[in-house]
């Protein structure tokens, strides 16, 4: 089976801390590093009628974004120290998504940056990493 | 934009203390034509002792023929609705588009309004107890009805070039008759469907909610609002403006969710009130039961209270009328009979279980007292219902009315607007065009006398269900192999469960 291993971006600088770890890990294994980005979303949010009509357009929009802003030059920098990448996008529950992600590619490990947030901040809005700890069926690194 | 808003503005202010003079020249101009148009759709034949209109006897008739035609899929379709909108067969590869969710919950939204307080209070009042009764049968007749246009507005709606999708009945209605050759006729049926439902949206959607909104408060306020309507028209035709023009999401997404929450709080409160008055329960549904079938006291006995309970079943969960599929359009789906699925769930919450529920309400305080409301009918008889267990409960209750009045404005301004739409293009400055005018019938509605302006939208959203079931009964069919189609790929295991 295929070395995989899964790097959550979020174009923080924790997450380029993340990508060095990851290179260096990926180097080290003969490892696949697979780029993930997800565009915060719930399918039981409430909206208005005009924002559903225009919903298909936007997701695509937002797919491109994220495409072109942060997960295009995370896979340029990968690529660039010689390593094998792949990129996706995918609207969801950020740590829900990830971990469905990592069960699609079967990576063996999943690399995420650390956004430092105080303790009030993660209670109120939740930390992914802490998530991921809580909830992943592989090992996740979370990279200071 | 701000610009635009002081004018909206300005004009108001100018015009608010002449408003009487306006008020009855409207008046005058509009009662004649109101009462011909009413007089016409809502034509009335005696039925043993009772008046049926006719209208209400086409929907009656058009759910009953769906339901069995689509073999009672109100009853077996509903787990599989409920799956759908739990996500079960959601493909995670295309998260981030409109889910069934998120598409009932707009339409729910549309539906959702004073009817279920004050319409429900007024069908008791009207024809008894038994009323409750029939209500909930055509509840459940109407989401047939509700599966069947949900479906076809998905499967004929129109893809626009920048994305964005319209459909609705203006729509399948074009569309279907085309494929049978019909083009003429189905060109003619989508735009007199399209009038109606630009008038209904000015109407029924606007300016009845903004004024309901506006009485409401002055309730609360004890009357401290009296000649303040234009003020209050204007804040809300400044709220809807943001929202609608300014798209200001965040206005919008507050009521979104405050409404599904006042929904719950309702119903959870309603509850509270039947338990309060736990000793009268059994009455009050044997009361249900027999005044359904024996019409004690009502005029026109049974048939009487038959006629009251399908008519605000009706006024209710629009099924027939067609607005909802409008906003359940909007989902992305390879099947669309899966949104028909959905859809029925619409009438299920707004009618079997909302309005049953404030039926329960009202019928348990009348076991208990039957003076409680003394003179009072509509909202400010389920008001004094509540108010009799729970003394600070019509605040809160008048801080509901207004909010549902104000989600059904925003919903109703987007039907409108595909109407509108549909008629002139999807070209945006003229979208704009319809937006201010939106605005203004918000403002104008706390302002003007009702009556006849109320009466005559009122007859042309009932109008509209002419062409609408015509065009079900015509494109029943389709529904029916696509729906079979469905179901076939469903038990072959084509269509995956993607959660368990």
């Amino acid at each position: 089976m295929e070395n995989v291993v899964l790097l959550a971006v979020d174009g923080s600088d924790g997450s380029d801390r993340a990508l060095d770890h990851a290179v260096a890990r990926a180097k080290q294994g003969g490892a696949k590093v697979m780029v993930a980005y997800v565009i915060e979303w719930s399918p039981y949010s409430f909206n208005t009628p005009e924002e559903n009509a225009t919903r298909h357009k936007r997701r695509e929009t937002e797919i491109e974004r994220a495409n072109s802003e942060i997960v295009a030059p995370a896979l340029k920098r990968i690529e660039e120290a010689g390593v094998a990448c792949d990129g996706i996008v995918r609207h969801g529950h950020p740590a829900e998504t990830l971990i469905a992600i990592a069960k699609e590619c079967g990576a063996a490990q999943i690399l995420i940056g650390r956004r430092g947030h105080s303790g009030l901040k993660s209670l109120l809005f939740g930390s992914v990493a802490g998530n991921l700890i809580q909830t992943a069926p592989v090992p996740v690194v979370v990279v200071p | 934009m701000s610009r635009i808003l002081f004018f909206l503005f300005a004009a108001l202010s100018i015009a608010a203390p002449a408003h009487a003079v306006i008020d009855e020249s409207i008046n005058n101009f509009t009662a004649p034509i109101a009462s011909f148009i009413g007089s016409v759709v809502f034509f009335k034949i005696p039925v043993a002792g009772a008046n049926l209109p006719l209208v209400v006897l086409w929907l009656v008739v058009g759910a009953v023929f769906f339901t069995f035609y689509m073999g009672f899929v109100n009853l077996r379709g509903f787990k599989h609705a409920i799956a759908l909108v739990r996500g079960d067969y959601a493909d995670p590869n295309s998260a981030g588009e409109v889910s069934h969710f998120q598409a009932l919950a707009t339409a729910v939204s549309g539906t959702v309004g004073i009817g279920n307080i004050g319409g429900v209070a007024v069908a008791v009042t009207v024809g008894g107890a038994g009323a409750t009764f029939w209500l909930i049968v055509a509840g459940f007749l109407g989401m047939s009805t509700k599966f069947v246009e949900c479906t076809l507005g998905v499967k004929y709606r129109n893809e626009n070039p920048d994305g964005s999708v319209s459909g609705g009945p203006m729509y399948y209605l074009t569309k279907g008759f085309e494929e049978r050759g019909m083009v003429g006729f189905g060109k003619f049926m989508g735009t007199f469907y399209a009038i109606g439902i630009f008038i209904g949206a000015l109407g029924i959607g606007n300016m009845f909610q903004s004024n309901q909104a506006y009485v409401q408060l002055n309730t609360v306020a004890g009357g401290a609002l009296d000649g303040y309507g234009w003020l209050v028209g204007l804040i809300l035709a400044g709220v809807v403006f943001a929202v609608i023009i300014g798209g200001i999401k965040s206005i919008a997404r507050v009521t979104e969710k405050v409404v599904p929450f006042m929904a719950v709080f309702y119903c959870v409160f309603a509850i509270i009130v039947i338990l309060m008055n736990f000793s009268a329960i059994p009455a009050a549904i044997g009361n249900i039961f027999s005044g359904a079938f024996t019409g004690e006291g009502v005029t026109g006995g049974a048939l009487g209270a038959l006629i009251i309970g399908f008519q605000r079943a009706v006024f209710s969960n629009e099924a027939g009328i067609g607005s909802a599929s409008i906003a359940h359009a909007a989902v992305r789906t390879d099947e669309p009979v899966t949104e028909g699925y959905v859809s029925l769930l619409e009438p299920f919450i707004d009618t079997i279980v909302i309005c049953t529920i404030t039926a329960l309400v009202i019928g348990t305080s009348q076991v208990a007292d039957p003076n409680f409301a003394g003179e009072a009918t509509g909202v400010a008889m389920t008001s004094a219902a509540f108010e009799r267990q729970i003394s600070w409960f019509p605040v809160p209750l008048a801080f509901g009315a207004l909010l549902f009045a104000f989600s059904t404005m925003i919903s109703w301004s987007y039907y409108g607007l595909k109407g509108w739409t549909y008629l002139f293009g999807e070209d945006q400055s003229l979208q704009t065009v319809y937006k201010l005018i939106f605005c203004a019938f918000v403002a104008l509605g706390c302002v003007v006398q009702l009556g006849p302006i109320l009466d005559i939208s009122d007859a042309l959203v009932f109008l509209i269900c002419v062409p609408n079931i015509l065009g079900l009964y015509f494109l029943a069919p389709v529904v029916k192999r696509e729906m079979q189609a469905y179901l076939a790929k469903l038990e072959s295991g084509e269509i995956k469960r993607f959660k368990h």
